[in-house]
C-alpha cells in the first residue's frame, strides 16, 4: 500500500467514523468548563434594518411596506419572512432599543465587536478574544476564536495579541486552507527534524531572544492543528442531509453548522458573517433576500443546540454594526440609525422570550429603556462567568482596561 | 473574439490599471546618480559615546560587533524591505572588507527600493492602512509622491509642510490625500479632530487626542490644546474640485453646556513659534516644522530609528515624554537632523552608522529581553513586518535583484502575490512596531501556504531549481540555498547536516532535497526575525 499523508488521514477519518471521537472530546471540554463555555457570533454585516427584522411597526408610515408575523411569544412579533425564528422565540431575548454613536460601518463594526468607541490609543480585543483570553483553554488543538465567512473587518485580539484574533475561514463547503502540508508525509517530517537543527543553529549565544520569540511553540501549536482530529469539526459534509437542509443551503447556514460543530469540540468563539444587509438603496427587497438566508440558519442553530444541550452553555447573539433610518428615502432605501436598533440573544441561560425596550414607531422620539452597547457585553460576560470590571493592562501604555465598562442587564440575567 | 485576443485584451487592460495604479512607474529615476561612499556623519560618533557612557554608569558589557553580512542583511531588511538577494551578496563581498557595509549603505540609499519602502513606512503614520474614502481619496498616488520625494531627499520639514498646507485635487497634488483621507460622511468635510490627533502623533510623536474627551492625565496636553489644533483645520473643503479652504466652521461641543462653542487655532506649546499672519493651515505647518520646535525632529529620528532597528529609541513611538527625559541619542540625532537641513538620507545614514546598529544580536549576561527594557547593548531582534517576509519569500526564491529593474510582468506577479500574502498573512496596521508575538495562521501559511509552495518548488525560474541545476556539488548547493535565504553561510554543524544527503542525488532527488532545504530555511526563527 502506498502511503502518503493524505491516505493515512482518509483512513484514519475512516476508522473515527466509527468511533464518536467528537463526542468524547467534547464531553472531556465540558469537565474543564465553568457556566456558560461559548459564544457564538452572526454578525449581520452592513447594518440591518431593525424595522424589517426584529422591530416591526407594520401599521406606521415608516414601515413602508413591512408586514409583521406571530412568534411562539405572544405580544412580541418579528418582520414577515422570520417564520422559522419566530417558532424559536420562546428561546430567544430581543433587544429593541440599542443605542451607539457609531454610525459610520468601521467604527460601529468596532463598536459592536469590542464594546467599546474605536480609540486611536488602544485596540481594544473583540469580546471572542477577551473569552479565549479569560476562560480555561480546554482540550483543543484547534484555535479557540474562528471567523466564518470573515467580513472586512474581523474579530480581533486587539491588545491581547494577535494569537487572540479569529482564524479566519472561507465557506466551509471548502477545504480549510494551509492544514495539509503539501508533501508527501516523509518529506514533510524530515523538513520538521531539519527545521530544529536550523533553529538550533539560531539560538546559539541567543537562548534567551529566541525562546522569547516563541517561534518553536508556534511551530509546534500549528503541527498539533495539521494532525488534530478536532479539524474534522470544520466539515460539515460529515452531517445527516437533513440536519444540513435544516441550516439552509448557503454559505452562511453551513457556516452555522459548523459553529455549532466547533463549539462541540471546545471553541470558544466563532463568528459567523452574513453580507449584504447595507441597504440604502432597495431596503425590502434587500431584507427580503438576507431573511431568507438567515432565517433556517439561526433558528436551526438554536435548535440544534438545544437538542445536543449546548444551548444553556452556549450564548448566541446576533446583531449588526447598527440599525436603519424609519424613514424610506426617495431610493427606497433606509440609511445609517444609532438610535433604537435591535440585537437578538439566545442561550447561555440568559432569560429569553420576551422583548426589551420600544422604539417609537415613527422613529421620532428617542426609545424606551435604551440599552449601550456596552450593557450587552458586560451581560454576556456575566453569563460566561466573567466579572466585565476586572481589568487587563494594556501593553506599552499600561493602561488598565475592564473588560466590559457597560452595567449588566437584570431583565436578562436570572 | 477568438480566446487570443480575449487574453490579449485583458494583457492590455491589466497593464493599463496597473500603471494607473502606479505599480509600474516610467518617468522615475530608478537610482540616485553616484558617487564617492558618503563619510560617517560626526553625530554617531556622539551617539556611540552617549551610549557608552549609559553602559558604563550601568555595568553593562556590550555584545561584539556584527559580521559583515549580518549588517548588510539588516539595512537591506529596513531600507529596501526585503533580504539581499545572491546576486546583491556577490556585489557585496566584492567590495574590500572594511569598507562594504558603508558603501552598502550608499548603494542602498540611491535605490529606487528604499524610496518606496520608506514611502510605504511613513504613509501608515500620516495616513493609515485603509482604504479611505472612495475617490477623493488615492492611497497608491501618495505613496508614490512621497517615494519621488524621498528618492530626490526633499527634506522632510518640506515634505510635512506641504501634507499639512496644500490644496487641489488628490491625483494633481497628492500631498491633499492626508487631509481627504478624514473626510467625514456625515459632515462632507475633513474630519479636524482626525487631522488634529494625525499632526500630533505622526509629526509631532505626541498623543494630544488623548485630550480630545477629557485633559490628558499624565502630560501635559489640556482639552483645550487639542481644540486650538484642529481648529486650525476647521476651514478644510474637500469637494471633486479639491482641497481647499474655507470659512472656520469647528464649532465642538462645550462638555458642560452641551453647546457648540468658538474656538480659535492655538497651538499646544512654543506658541512664539506660530506666524501671527497667513491662512491657518500654513501658519500651522510653519509652526510643526520650525527647526526651534522640539518635537518635530525628535519624532522624525525615532520613527527612522524605528524603520531601521526595528523598534523605535522612545516606545510607543508616538509618545514622546513632553518633559526633557527623552534618550540623549534621540536629541543628539534630532539636533543633527535640525542642523542639516532635515535631510533623511544624513539621518538614515547617521543611524546606521553607530556602533549600536552594528553590533550582534546575542544574549546579554542577566540581561531582561523584555522589549520594554532596552539598553541597546546588543542588536535587538525584532519580528519582521508582513511586507518584509513576503518580500523576502519572493526574493530568496529569486537569484538576481528584484525591484524596478526586474521586467513587469515578474514585478505585476510580484505585486499580486504580495498583496494576497500579507492580506493572508495579516498586516501589522499603523501599529506596526508593537512587539506582540507571531499567529498560529502566520506559521500554517509558511509551512503549507500557496506562495512558500510556489517559491520553494523545483519550478524553473526559481531559486531552489537553479542551484539544483548549477551548484557543482552538495556543499556548495547548502552553502547557496543559505545565503539566499538567511543571507550566511552553513554553520559546520549546518554543513554536516544537510550536505551528505545530497551527495549522489539523482536529478529530481536533488531539486526536491534542495526545494526542502529552501522551505526548512524560509520556516526559521531566523528568517523571519530581524537580528
Amino acid at each position: 500500500m502506498h502511503l502518503d499523508r493524505r491516505g493515512f488521514l482518509t483512513t484514519l477519518a475512516g476508522l473515527s467514523w466509527m468511533t464518536p471521537a467528537a463526542e468524547l472530546l467534547a464531553r472531556q471540554a465540558e469537565k474543564t468548563d465553568g457556566p456558560a463555555g461559548s459564544i457564538i457570533l452572526l454578525w449581520l454585516g452592513g447594518g440591518p434594518s431593525q424595522l424589517e427584522t426584529f422591530d416591526p411597526h407594520p401599521d406606521s408610515n415608516a414601515a413602508g411596506g413591512t408586514k409583521a408575523i406571530a412568534t411562539a411569544v405572544k405580544g412580541v412579533s418579528l418582520a414577515a419572512g422570520y417564520d422559522r425564528l419566530a417558532e424559536e422565540m420562546g428561546s430567544i431575548a430581543l433587544i429593541r432599543s440599542m443605542t451607539s454613536k457609531e454610525g459610520d460601518h468601521e467604527r460601529g463594526t468596532y463598536m459592536l465587536k469590542t464594546g467599546y468607541r474605536p480609540d486611536p490609543t488602544v485596540i481594544h480585543p473583540s469580546i471572542g478574544a477577551i473569552c479565549c483570553h479569560e476562560l480555561p483553554t480546554g482540550t483543543t488543538d484547534i484555535p479557540r476564536h474562528v471567523s466564518i465567512l470573515t467580513g472586512q473587518w474581523p474579530s480581533r485580539g486587539g491588545f491581547l495579541g494577535g494569537e487572540y484574533d479569529a482564524f479566519q475561514v472561507d465557506d466551509p463547503k471548502g477545504k480549510l486552507p494551509d492544514v495539509v502540508t503539501p508533501v508527501a508525509l516523509g518529506r514533510d517530517s524530515q523538513r520538521a527534524l531539519d527545521l530544529d537543527v536550523v533553529n538550533r543553529a539560531f539560538a546559539r549565544r541567543r537562548t534567551a531572544r529566541v525562546e522569547a520569540t516563541l517561534h518553536q511553540r508556534s511551530v509546534a501549536a500549528a503541527r498539533a492543528m495539521m494532525s488534530s482530529e478536532q479539524l474534522k469539526a470544520f466539515d460539515v459534509s460529515r452531517e445527516p442531509a437533513e440536519i444540513r437542509a435544516e441550516y439552509g443551503d448557503s454559505p452562511f447556514g453551513r457556516g452555522c453548522l459548523a459553529a455549532r460543530r466547533l463549539v462541540e469540540v471546545g471553541v470558544r468563539c466563532v463568528e459567523v458573517t452574513l453580507n449584504g444587509w447595507d441597504s440604502h438603496v432597495n431596503n425590502h427587497e434587500i431584507h427580503r433576500r438576507q431573511a431568507g438566508i438567515l432565517d433556517p440558519a439561526f433558528a436551526a442553530l438554536i435548535r440544534d443546540l438545544r437538542r445536543r444541550d449546548l444551548l444553556e452553555r452556549t450564548i448566541v447573539l446576533c446583531c449588526g454594526e447598527f440599525g436603519r433610518t424609519p424613514r424610506i428615502n426617495p431610493f427606497g432605501g433606509r440609511d445609517h440609525w444609532t438610535n433604537g436598533f435591535s440585537l437578538a440573544l439566545a442561550g447561555g441561560g440568559l432569560r429569553s422570550g420576551f422583548a426589551l425596550g420600544e422604539t417609537d414607531p415613527e422613529g421620532v422620539k428617542d426609545p424606551t429603556s435604551p440599552i449601550p452597547v456596552a450593557d450587552v457585553h458586560a451581560t454576556i460576560l456575566t453569563s460566561l462567568g466573567l466579572d466585565p470590571s476586572r481589568e487587563n493592562i494594556a501593553p506599552v501604555t499600561s493602561r488598565p482596561i475592564k473588560l466590559s465598562e457597560g452595567r449588566r442587564i437584570p431583565e436578562l440575567l436570572a | 473574439m477568438r480566446l487570443r485576443d480575449v487574453g490579449f485584451l485583458c494583457v492590455v487592460l491589466g497593464c493599463g490599471l496597473a500603471t494607473g495604479r502606479g505599480v509600474i512607474r516610467s518617468a522615475s529615476p530608478v537610482r540616485g546618480p553616484l558617487r564617492e561612499v558618503a563619510a560617517r556623519p560626526e553625530v554617531s560618533a556622539r551617539v556611540d559615546e552617549a551610549f557608552r557612557r549609559s553602559w558604563t554608569d550601568q555595568g553593562i558589557e556590550p555584545a561584539s560587533p556584527a559580521d559583515e553580512l549580518t549588517v548588510m542583511r539588516r539595512l537591506s531588511l529596513g531600507l529596501a524591505g526585503t533580504v539581499p538577494s545572491l546576486e546583491e551578496v556577490r556585489r557585496f563581498e566584492a567590495i574590500e572588507p572594511g569598507k562594504r557595509v558603508d558603501a552598502w549603505l550608499d548603494v542602498l540609499l540611491r535605490d529606487r527600493r528604499t524610496a518606496d519602502h520608506l514611502a510605504e513606512r511613513f504613509a501608515r503614520a500620516f495616513v493609515g492602512v485603509e482604504g479611505g474614502p472612495f475617490i477623493v481619496f488615492r492611497r497608491r498616488r501618495f505613496t508614490t509622491w512621497l517615494s519621488d520625494a524621498i528618492m530626490e531627499n526633499r527634506p522632510y520639514s518640506a515634505i510635512v509642510r506641504e501634507l499639512i498646507a496644500e490644496q487641489g485635487i488628490w491625483t494633481d497634488h497628492p500631498a491633499v490625500n492626508f487631509v481627504t483621507v478624514t473626510r467625514d460622511e456625515m459632515t462632507q468635510r475633513p474630519d479636524p479632530d482626525r487631522l488634529a490627533a494625525r499632526v500630533s502623533r505622526a509629526f509631532l510623536g505626541v498623543r494630544i487626542d488623548c485630550a480630545q474627551c477629557h485633559d490628558h492625565p499624565f502630560q501635559p496636553w489640556k482639552q483645550a490644546d487639542f481644540r486650538g489644533l484642529a481648529a486650525f483645520f476647521g476651514g478644510v473643503r474637500s469637494n471633486l474640485r479639491g482641497v481647499s479652504d474655507a470659512k472656520n466652521e469647528y464649532r465642538p461641543l462645550d462638555r458642560k453646556t452641551k453647546e457648540p462653542i468658538d474656538v480659535e487655532p492655538t497651538v499646544p506649546s512654543h506658541p512664539e513659534l506660530l506666524p501671527a499672519e497667513g491662512p491657518p493651515r500654513e501658519r500651522l505647518a510653519s509652526w510643526v516644522v520650525d527647526s526651534r520646535n522640539p518635537y518635530f525632529a525628535r519624532a522624525a529620528v525615532n520613527r527612522v530609528w524605528a524603520v531601521l532597528v526595528g523598534r523605535p529609541l522612545v516606545d510607543p513611538i508616538d509618545e514622546l515624554p513632553a518633559a526633557a527625559d527623552t534618550p540623549p541619542a534621540l536629541d543628539l540625532l534630532a539636533a543633527d537632523f535640525v542642523e542639516h537641513g532635515h535631510d533623511l538620507r544624513r539621518l538614515i545614514r547617521a543611524i546606521a552608522s553607530t556602533e549600536v546598529y552594528r553590533l550582534e544580536s546575542v544574549d546579554l549576561p542577566e540581561e531582561a529581553v523584555s522589549p520594554n527594557d532596552e539598553t541597546w547593548a546588543a542588536f535587538p531582534m525584532t519580528r519582521l513586518r508582513p511586507e518584509q517576509v513576503a518580500g523576502g519569500l519572493a526574493q530568496s526564491a529569486s537569484i538576481s535583484t528584484l525591484g524596478p529593474g526586474s521586467s513587469w510582468p515578474s514585478r505585476f506577479v510580484a505585486y499580486v502575490d504580495g498583496n494576497n500574502f500579507v492580506r493572508r498573512y495579516g498586516d501589522a496596521g499603523e501599529d506596526e512596531f508593537s512587539p506582540l508575538g507571531g499567529t498560529l495562521p502566520q506559521r500554517l501559511l509558511m509551512m503549507n501556504g500557496e506562495l512558500v509552495k510556489k517559491k520553494t518548488r523545483g519550478d524553473f525560474f526559481n531559486a531552489s531549481r537553479r542551484i539544483a541545476d548549477l551548484a557543482p556539488d552538495g556543499s556548495k548547493a547548502v552553502e547557496l540555498a543559505y545565503l539566499c535565504v538567511l543571507s550566511r553561510r552553513p554553520s559546520d554543524e549546518e554543513a554536516a547536516h544537510f550536505t551528505p544527503r545530497l551527495q549522489g542525488a539523482k536529478r529530481d532527488d536533488r531539486i526536491n532535497l534542495i526545494a526542502d532545504l529552501f522551505w526548512t530555511l524560509l520556516n526559521s526563527a531566523e528568517f523571519s526575525w530581524n537580528h
